[in-house]
C-alpha cells in the first residue's frame, strides 16, 4: 500500500467508509443468524476496500449501480445506515418503504440508481445512466458495480460494447471475488484476468488490488477521469475475497457439502482490508490512535441505533402495496 | 408407501431418467452442490459429462440444452429461478417451442427447463415471481407446475421422456412437504387434472401452491354448508379442460385461483375458457382469484398480502353463491 498520493482527509474519508461498511455487514450477519431479517443477505465483509475506494473518487453526483451484495455499495456512496437497515427489516421506514429488501435498496438523491437482484441486471443501466450524462452534456460519471459471475452474462458483452462504442462515461468495476455461488471463477472462465476482456472493446482494461483502498481509489480516479474527460469507459478488476457465505446461512442449507479450498481462503483472509488500512494508518502516523478508537465505537454505536430504530419502526401498511405504481 | 419431501421426490426422478436413459443429462449453474437440494448427489453418481455446472449465462446454457436436444440428446436445463428464464427468453420463445413447426416437422427439441416458480421467501421482487402464465402463452411449450411429491416426481419423468420442450416449475415453497411416493415406477400423462376433492356446488381450479389454498378454503365453506370440488391441474399447457369442464356442469359455479399477475394470468385464460364453453351451465359468473396487480415485495407482510389467500378464495366462491 501507499498513500503518498493521497490528500489525508480522503484517508480518513476512505477509512470511515471501509469501517462503516465492515460494522455494519458484521451486525447484519449476527441479525440474520439470530432469525431477525427475511429474505435472503448477501455479504459484503471482505471486499470493503473496493467500495469504498471506489466511491471516494466520485462525487455526490456520479452515480453507482449496485448487485445482490449490495450494502456496501449503499454505504460507500454516503447511504443512510438507519434507512438501509429498517429496509432490511422489511419496515415501512426502509429506504424502499419495505417493497425492495436486501437485494433492491436504493437512494437516488445520492446517485445510488438501485441494487439489482438479477446477476448482470445492472450493466446495462449503467451505460444507459452514462448515455443520459453524455446525452445533458453532464459531466456525470456511471459506475457499474459488478461480480466475476456477471461477467459471464451476455448483459456484460452487450454492454461493455454499447458503453464503447458511443464513448459514454461509464466505468465498469467488476468485483473478482473468485466465486459466483459456489462456482469457482476459474470454472466459469477461460482466462485469470476479467480485465483482459477489455481489449475486445478497445478499452482500458486494469487489474486492482481489492484489498487495498487506497489502489482503488487511485485507479478509480484515473478511470473517473478518463469518463469525465470524454474519453470512454474503463473496465476495472478488483481482485477481491468474499469473506462468508454467498448467502447467509449457507452452512445449514449445504447439508455439509464444502466448495472452497481452504489454503486458498487462508492467504485471502490475511488480506483483510480493514486490518491492512488500519495497520497502515497507525503504522504511518496518518490517524491517530484514539481518533481510530473513537471512529469504531461510533460506527458501532450508529449501527446499534440504525437497528434498534428498525425494530422499533411499523410494518408497512397493506394499502401502501398500491402506492408507487404507474401515474 | 415411503413418505418423500417434494425436492426428494425430485431428485429421485432426476436419478431415475438418467439411470434409465444416458442421453439424459443435467445442465445449469450449481447443480452439482444443488442450489435446490432437488439435483443435490446426481454429480456423486454420474460424474462430470451428466451433470454440468455452468457459468452464469442464462441465455447461453438454455440455448446449448436447445442444441443438444436437436442433435439427440435430452437435456434438462435447471435455471434456478422462474425469473431467469426471463434471460432466456429468445431461445425458448423463438426457437425451442417453434421448431418442429417452423422448420416443417424435421426436427423436434426434447428437453426440460426446471426452474423454481413463484413466492414465499421475502426474497423481493426478483427472486419472487411466478412465470407460468408467460410460457402459457407460448404455443407448443408444455408447462407443468405440480403441487405434491407424488405429482413432482411422476410429471417429472413424464416430461423428460416427453418429445416436446417442456417447462417443468416446482415451488420453493412446497420443496420441504411430505407426501406419499410409491417405491415402484410410475408416470404421470402431461395434461391431465387431479380432482383434490369432491364437490357439488362450486368448482374451484388451481395449481401448485394455490392448491392447498384452495383446500384451505374449501374445508372452512365445508363447515358453513357449502360443497366445493377442488382440481389441481397440474399441467398447465396442454391443461385438461374436460376435467374443468364436466365438473363445471355439476356445479355450475366456477372460481379460478392461481399465483400469477392478474392481467392474463393462468386464472384468465380458465375463466374464459369456462365462461365461453359452458356458459349455459353457470350460475353465476365466473371468478378470479390471483395476485394482486403490483409486483413483489419483500416485507413479509406485503407479500402474504399479495399472493392469494384462502380468505381471497372464500370471498370469491361466495360471489358465486351470491
Ligand atoms: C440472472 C441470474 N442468474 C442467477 C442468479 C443467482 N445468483 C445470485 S448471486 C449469484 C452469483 C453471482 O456471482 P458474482 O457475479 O460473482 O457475484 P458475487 O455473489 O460473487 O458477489 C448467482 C448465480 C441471479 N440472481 N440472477
Ligand atoms: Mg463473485
Amino acid at each position: 500500500m501507499r498513500h503518498q498520493d493521497i490528500p489525508l482527509d480522503t484517508v480518513l474519508d476512505i477509512y470511515t467508509r471501509v469501517l462503516r461498511i465492515r460494522r455494519f455487514e458484521e451486525e447484519v450477519g449476527r441479525l440474520f443468524r439470530q432469525g431477525q431479517l427475511p429474505g435472503f443477505v448477501h455479504l459484503y465483509i471482505g471486499e470493503e476496500a473496493v467500495a469504498a475506494g471506489v466511491c471516494a473518487a466520485l462525487t455526490v453526483d456520479d452515480t453507482i449501480i449496485s448487485t445482490h451484495r449490495g450494502h456496501g455499495h449503499v454505504i460507500a456512496k454516503g447511504g443512510d445506515i438507519k434507512r438501509m437497515m429498517a429496509e432490511l427489516f422489511g419496515k415501512a421506514t426502509g429506504y424502499c418503504k419495505g417493497k425492495g429488501g436486501s437485494m433492491h435498496i436504493a437512494d437516488f438523491d445520492i446517485g445510488m440508481l438501485g441494487a439489482i437482484g438479477i446477476v448482470g441486471g445492472g450493466l446495462p443501466i449503467a451505460v444507459g445512466a452514462g448515455l443520459s450524462a453524455w446525452y445533458t452534456g453532464s459531466d456525470r460519471v456511471s459506475v457499474c458495480f459488478f461480480g466475476d459471475g456477471a461477467a459471464n452474462e451476455g448483459s456484460f458483452h452487450e454492454s461493455l460494447n454499447l458503453a464503447s462504442t458511443l464513448t459514454l462515461p461509464v466505468v465498469f468495476v467488476c468485483e473478482n471475488n473468485q466465486y459466483g455461488e459456489f462456482t469457482p471463477a476459474a470454472n466459469a472462465m477461460n482466462i485469470t484476468d476479467i480485465a483482459d476482456r477489455a481489449a475486445g472493446y478497445g478499452i482500458p482494461g486494469v487489474v486492482a488490488d481489492g484489498a487495498d483502498a487506497f489502489e482503488m481509489y487511485r485507479v478509480a480516479t484515473a478511470a473517473v477521469e478518463r469518463a469525465r474527460g470524454g474519453d470512454g469507459p474503463t473496465l476495472i478488476e478488483a481482485k477481491t475475497h468474499r469473506r462468508g457465505s454467498h448467502a447467509e446461512g449457507e452452512e445449514a442449507f449445504l447439508g455439509g457439502q464444502t466448495y472452497r479450498d481452504e489454503a486458498e481462503t487462508a492467504a485471502a483472509q490475511a488480506k483483510d482490508p480493514l486490518r491492512l488500512l488500519h495497520t497502515y494508518v497507525s503504522e504511518n502516523n496518518l490517524l491517530p490512535a484514539d481518533l481510530l478508537e473513537t471512529l469504531d465505537f461510533e460506527t458501532t454505536q450508529l449501527v446499534a441505533e440504525a437497528v434498534e430504530a428498525a425494530r422499533n419502526s411499523p410494518d408497512p401498511e397493506i394499502e401502501s402495496l398500491y402506492e408507487d405504481l404507474w401515474v | 408407501m415411503p413418505r418423500r419431501t417434494y425436492v426428494a421426490a425430485i431428485q429421485e426422478a432426476l436419478t431415475e431418467e438418467m439411470r434409465r436413459d444416458s442421453r439424459v443429462f443435467l445442465i445449469g449453474e450449481d447443480v452439482r452442490i444443488g442450489v435446490f437440494p432437488s439435483t443435490r448427489g446426481l454429480h456423486a453418481e454420474f460424474g462430470d459429462k451428466r451433470v454440468i455446472d455452468t457459468p452464469i449465462s442464462e441465455l447461453a446454457v438454455a440455448g446449448a440444452g436447445i442444441g443438444a436436444a436437436v442433435t439427440g440428446l435430452r437435456p434438462i436445463v435447471d435455471l434456478m429461478f422462474g425469473t431467469f428464464l426471463y434471460l432466456a427468453f429468445d431461445q425458448i420463445a423463438n426457437q425451442a417451442g417453434a421448431m418442429r413447426f417452423m422448420y416443417g416437422g424435421q426436427t423436434q427439441a426434447p428437453l426440460v427447463f426446471m426452474v423454481q416458480n413463484g413466492a414465499g421467501s421475502s426474497a423481493g421482487h426478483h427472486h419472487s415471481q411466478a412465470v407460468h402464465q408467460f410460457f402459457m402463452n407460448m404455443p407448443q411449450i408444455k408447462v407443468i407446475l405440480p403441487s405434491s411429491p407424488y405429482d413432482g416426481k411422476g410429471l417429472l419423468k413424464s416430461a423428460i421422456r416427453d418429445d416436446n420442450p417442456v417447462l417443468f416449475l416446482h415451488s420453493l415453497s412446497l420443496g420441504g412437504k411430505r407426501g406419499d411416493v410409491p417405491p415402484d415406477e410410475y408416470l404421470i400423462p402431461i395434461g391431465v387434472a387431479d380432482v383434490k376433492r369432491a364437490g357439488s356446488d362450486v368448482t374451484i381450479c388451481a395449481a401448485g401452491p394455490t392448491v392447498y389454498t384452495a383446500l384451505d378454503a374449501a374445508a372452512t365453506l365445508a363447515a358453513e354448508g357449502v360443497d366445493a370440488e377442488v382440481i389441481d391441474l397440474r399441467s398447465l399447457s396442454p391443461w385438461d379442460k374436460g376435467t374443468v369442464l364436466d365438473s363445471v356442469a355439476r356445479t355450475g359455479r366456477f372460481v379460478a385461483v392461481d399465483e400469477s399477475f392478474p392481467t392474463c394470468s393462468a386464472a384468465s385464460e380458465w375463466a374464459a375458457t369456462v365462461a365461453q364453453e359452458a356458459f349455459y351451465q353457470l350460475k353465476a359468473p365466473v371468478q378470479r382469484v390471483t395476485n394482486k396487480d403490483v409486483p413483489m415485495p419483500f416485507s413479509p407482510v406485503l407479500e402474504k398480502a399479495v399472493l392469494p389467500s384462502a380468505t381471497d378464495v372464500i370471498k370469491a366462491v361466495r360471489l358465486t353463491l351470491a
